[in-house]
């Protein structure tokens, strides 16, 4: 559909073309993407306010003082003006500092960290709503998302309901991926043994695609999966159906489901081993294979333990150290909580 | 007792028949084109006698004149290579949707992009670059030859033999499928385990001692070898951007050096610097790239605000407004290019004030920028522009280059990244800068110091075809893919679903044929000059009305570039001594002091590009014996003592009265 160019869209022209395509990044349909979009749209203005001038006089200058025209003053010697230089260093520094401003600002409301405080500009999230968690997972080379809470599990299928929020944790088997829906909100890394967070909300239903958005080898053009975003009776009768179809994701099938492999069609577990994702992350889905965190915590004991045994309570660089392993386990409790 | 198959292991390594891509016909088929041309250059090289004089003249020079110029020839030549690479990946996007594949499979066309990228940034843009700093700054600065003759024709060959590396990779096993930066885990020995990623590793590491030292060397020359009365605030702007560009290469190549030897200490001997178990953690290397990477942008576009300060003050006929600004803004983009490496992946989880601090560190580099094409502006301000070829690319220069700068600041702010990151706009945003600044500057470059180098201007007819091609050409293959980031379509896919996507891939595609054009059409400028050389020459050594001192010399410079030591009084010094009546000494000469040429530098480097070879194929006999032969050069290299030699009083005489009869002769 093309729409008539009003004042604003002729200024914005490059931008407001893809009002007549499917300009997914700058029309979402949720609510975290379609403030990253109106960021988009506010720092670009604000700084055609100096690119504008600068290439008008560009080319301005470049015609008017071409060598033909002898009409134009030439002044070949001057080469300084202290108030010229105070334009020139002070516009685009305010410009900075507004954008520089807007920066700090918008990136600590829109730190992926962060739980979410609405579900759009006008609706808060209501009081003690509790976030959707998925855990996605990049395998080489499909997407695997793990429903924590109703213990179920999809390959290159992601449901969840609307106007709800949605905890992602994300991380990758193998290679570096980026888990990015554009209509849904920013991307994030998916790093092997790490661990990342990204809270987000949608809010029409449809379906939109998501991808990785990060080259991670042959099959990465195909590591693509169809995102649904729907009501929440819709939701609910989704998950009895996936737990009806049956199948379970345990170790032995999450290692053969981790070779690589492309065009994944979808698949559906009805359950799902606990702790899988935290099994994942700490690179501990194989048998006899020790857990990433629990051997950091057994090496911070025996540090600690060899302090203590060496009377070294008072050396603070060596208490640090064994600190380091208290926090750890801290971490590590709270990791199975989630 | 070795047996017969651990010699040929031990001989060999991993290189057997089946590394020869017998199978890929677009590789045949290069190759054959190769070894014709190859053969066809031999020919005409042994037909006309040309051997002697390529090696005694080029080869072995040390002049950092010839020693540019060969710089230049690699970077054109590692263009084409480059450009037919993005090409390629043109075509294969236009076409490969839905059911059709296109013509690369994946393990094709993920070569192609990582080659196109290290192609064009390491042996196409930085030589182009080194070639200019070693061509026009010893002239600039009224100096004979850089500190360390030698060092740099070494640096030149390690340089070289880097790209040949990368070329034979082509028909002798495979290059990486990395991308450009071969992050791990992918380019670790599990997700990598052929030869590709040590291709890029090792040919990389080569190059890159190329360039460390010839950054030491530049540093040493402007910093030391100055013309008397060259204070640093009277040095050319050319020569301030290619001093900071070196200090940023002095400081940040031992870092590519570094994280390259980790990565290959990883692949090589099971050590895990960036693997997933064993206490690896590839996010320091994706750090440790960048703190390289994001100076290295740097590097590249510094010395081309440098050639456009040249430019546009000498074609407006008029002293660079804001010289110390100028200055200032250099320095201050050097320092600040350190501060901004985690823009380059603020998806990584950072927390928001982290990623905060990092966006606006790299905003705040826009002001200086700003302040640079403010200084451009207002030198063209109330001058009398002279629309050659170089202000062309300028002026094409000055609109493109801040289209490509706003985006990038936008890429800065980090939840804009978010969306933004890895996706086509970012590859737009790159390419904006690098080819509106960099190629653009480096084509101005040329076609403004051409005349100085080769004795004749370039045709301007074909150099405005070029131009235009590009300028074009550009547009049309680069616009689209903002759009198509926009729409959320990320980078280095090889297939694509939606055919709604397809039409703006192949405007792309045709602007990238529009941009061969303008390729084409350089290549035609230089034959065409070559032909008109004797209508296009240039006698007075000054065809442009400079400003700086390298048009003070003959066009092309006596071997000794001056005959005698100018004296600076002024910023632009030539354009000072014009206008104080300067006269030409006629007499007076006396013998000058040179450096002699040498054939260590080539021996040495090819013995590295040897070993490169070696360690990329696990040859470790060929390998240990070709180190043990390189030091023995090195070595031997050491008791070399006739490094120098006199070029006679009477030589001198006869240069000078040549060129002063030439100059009476066009009065």
């Amino acid at each position: 559909m093309f729409l008539l160019p009003t004042r604003r869209q002729l200024l914005l022209a490059p931008l407001m073309l893809l009002a007549g395509c499917n300009a997914v990044v700058m029309n979402p349909s949720g609510d975290i993407a379609a403030q990253q979009a109106h960021l988009i749209l506010v720092s670009t203005l604000l700084m055609l306010l100096i690119i504008v001038p600068v290439i008008a006089l560009t080319l301005l200058f470049a015609w008017r003082y071409r060598k033909s025209n002898t009409a134009a003053k030439y002044d070949p010697d001057w080469d300084h003006s202290t108030k010229l230089e105070l334009v020139i260093w002070g516009a685009p520094l305010l410009i900075i500092i507004a954008l520089g401003l807007l920066t700090w600002i918008s990136t600590h409301l829109l730190d992926p960290y962060r739980p979410l405080k609405r579900l759009d500009a006008q609706r808060p999230v209501p009081v003690g709503t509790k976030p959707l968690v998925v855990q996605a997972v990049a395998l080489d080379w499909k997407w695997l998302f793990i429903y924590p809470e109703q213990g179920i599990a999809t390959v290159n299928e992601l449901v969840t309901p609307v106007d709800v929020p949605i905890r992602f944790k994300i991380t990758a088997s193998n290679v570096m991926n980026s888990f990015y829906i554009p209509a849904l909100a920013g991307q994030i890394y998916a790093m092997p043994g790490m661990d990342t967070t990204l809270n987000a909300v949608i809010n029409k239903p449809g379906q939109y695609e998501g991808f990785s958005a990060n080259y991670s080898g042959a099959g990465f053009s195909h590591m693509r999966f169809k995102y649904h975003g729907v009501s929440a009776a819709d939701f609910d009768s989704w998950v009895q159906k996936t737990k009806a179809a049956g199948g379970a994701l345990n170790q032995t099938e999450y290692l053969a489901l981790e070779k690589p492999s492309e065009r994944e069609p979808v698949r559906y577990y009805g359950a799902v081993t606990p702790d899988l994702y935290h099994a994942i992350v700490n690179r501990c889905v194989a048998p006899g294979s020790v857990c990433m965190d629990k051997m950091m915590v057994d090496d911070a004991n025996r540090v600690k333990a060899d302090i203590a045994h060496k009377g070294l309570q008072k050396d603070e660089a060596l208490c640090r150290v064994a600190q380091s392993g208290t926090e750890v386990s801290a971490s590590l409790s709270h990791f199975s909580q989630e | 007792m070795l047996d017969h198959t651990d010699l040929t292991k031990l001989i060999f390594g991993r290189l057997g028949w089946d590394a020869i891509p017998i199978h890929e016909p677009i590789l045949i088929g290069t190759f054959i084109m190769v070894a014709l041309g190859g053969a066809a250059l031999l020919g005409a090289l042994t037909y006309f006698r040309l051997w002697g004089p390529l090696w005694r003249d080029w080869v072995t020079s040390i002049d950092h004149k010839k020693i540019g110029i060969m710089y230049m020839v690699l970077g054109l030549v590692m263009l084409l290579r480059g450009f037919a690479d993005a090409l390629m990946m043109r075509a294969q996007q236009a076409i490969s949707f839905g059911d059709s594949a296109g013509f690369l499979p994946p393990h094709h066309y993920d070569q192609v992009f990582t080659a196109h990228g290290v192609i064009m940034i390491f042996f196409v843009a930085m030589p182009l670059i080194t070639g200019l700093m070693n061509y026009v700054v010893p002239l600039q600065i009224g100096a004979r030859d850089v500190a360390f003759p030698f060092l740099n024709n070494f640096s030149f060959w390690m340089t070289t033999f880097g790209a040949v590396l990368v070329m034979a990779s082509l028909f002798v096993g495979e290059f990486a499928r990395t991308g450009w930066l071969a992050y791990p885990p992918l380019s670790g020995i599990l997700g990598s385990p052929d030869v590709g990623v040590d291709y890029y590793i090792w040919s990389l590491q080569i190059a890159g001692v190329g360039t460390l030292l010839s950054g030491v060397n530049l540093l040493a020359t402007i910093v030391k070898m100055r013309a008397p009365g060259m204070t640093m605030m009277k040095m050319p702007v050319f020569t301030w951007t290619a001093l900071c560009t070196n200090v940023l290469i002095v400081a940040t190549f031992p870092v590519l050096t570094a994280v390259l030897a980790m990565l290959s200490l990883d692949r090589m001997f099971g050590m895990n610097f960036f693997t997933n178990d064993l206490g690896g953690n590839s996010m320091l290397y994706v750090n440790l790239i960048w703190i390289w990477g994001h100076p290295e942008v740097y590097i590249l576009v510094l010395p081309v605000f440098g050639i456009f300060s040249e430019v546009v003050s000498t074609f407006s006929g008029k002293r660079l407004f804001g010289y110390t600004s100028m200055v200032y803004a250099t320095v201050v983009i050097t320092i600040l290019s350190y501060l901004v490496w985690l823009h380059h992946f603020f998806t990584m989880g950072s927390g928001a004030s982290v990623n905060s601090f990092f966006g606006i560190t790299t905003m705040i580099i826009s002001i200086p920028t700003g302040a640079k094409i403010f200084n451009w502006l207002f030198t063209m301000y109330r001058g009398r522009i002279r629309f050659d070829v170089p202000m062309y690319w300028t002026i094409g220069f000055m609109i493109t280059f801040v289209i490509g700068g706003m985006t990038g600041v936008l890429l800065a702010v980090p939840p804009a990244d978010f969306v933004l990151h890895n996706s086509l706009f970012l590859i737009a945003h790159f390419h904006n800068v690098i080819i509106g600044g960099v190629v653009f500057g480096l084509f101005a470059g040329i076609n403004y110091w051409f005349p100085k180098a080769f004795g004749y201007k370039l045709d301007a007819f074909w150099g405005k075809c070029s131009f235009w091609f590009w300028f074009i050409g550009f547009y049309l293959a680069f616009m689209p893919l903002y759009v198509l980031g926009l729409m959320g379509v990320t980078r280095r896919m090889s297939h694509f679903d939606d055919p709604s996507l397809q039409i703006w891939f192949q405007v792309a595609a045709f602007g990238a044929v529009l941009i061969a054009l303008g390729i084409g059409s350089m290549l035609m400028q230089f034959y065409v000059s070559f032909k008109r050389r004797n209508e296009l020459r240039d006698v007075t050594g000054d065809p442009w009305n400079g400003r700086t001192l390298e048009w003070s010399t003959s066009s092309p410079p006596a071997d000794y570039n001056f005959a005698f030591t100018p004296r600076v009084y002024d910023k632009d010094a030539w354009f000072d001594m014009k206008k104080q009546g300067y006269a030409r000494p006629q007499q007076g000469f006396i013998e000058i002091h040179m450096p002699k040429n040498t054939a260590a530098g080539f021996v040495i480097a090819a013995l590295s590009g040897l070993i490169g070879f070696a360690l990329i194929w696990q040859m470790w006999l060929v390998a240990g014996l070709g180190f043990v032969v390189m030091m023995a050069a090195i070595i031997i290299h050491t008791f070399n003592y006739k490094r120098d030699y006199y070029i006679p009083a009477n030589e001198v005489v006869r240069t000078e009265d040549t060129r002063t009869r030439l100059l009476e002769s066009h009065v």
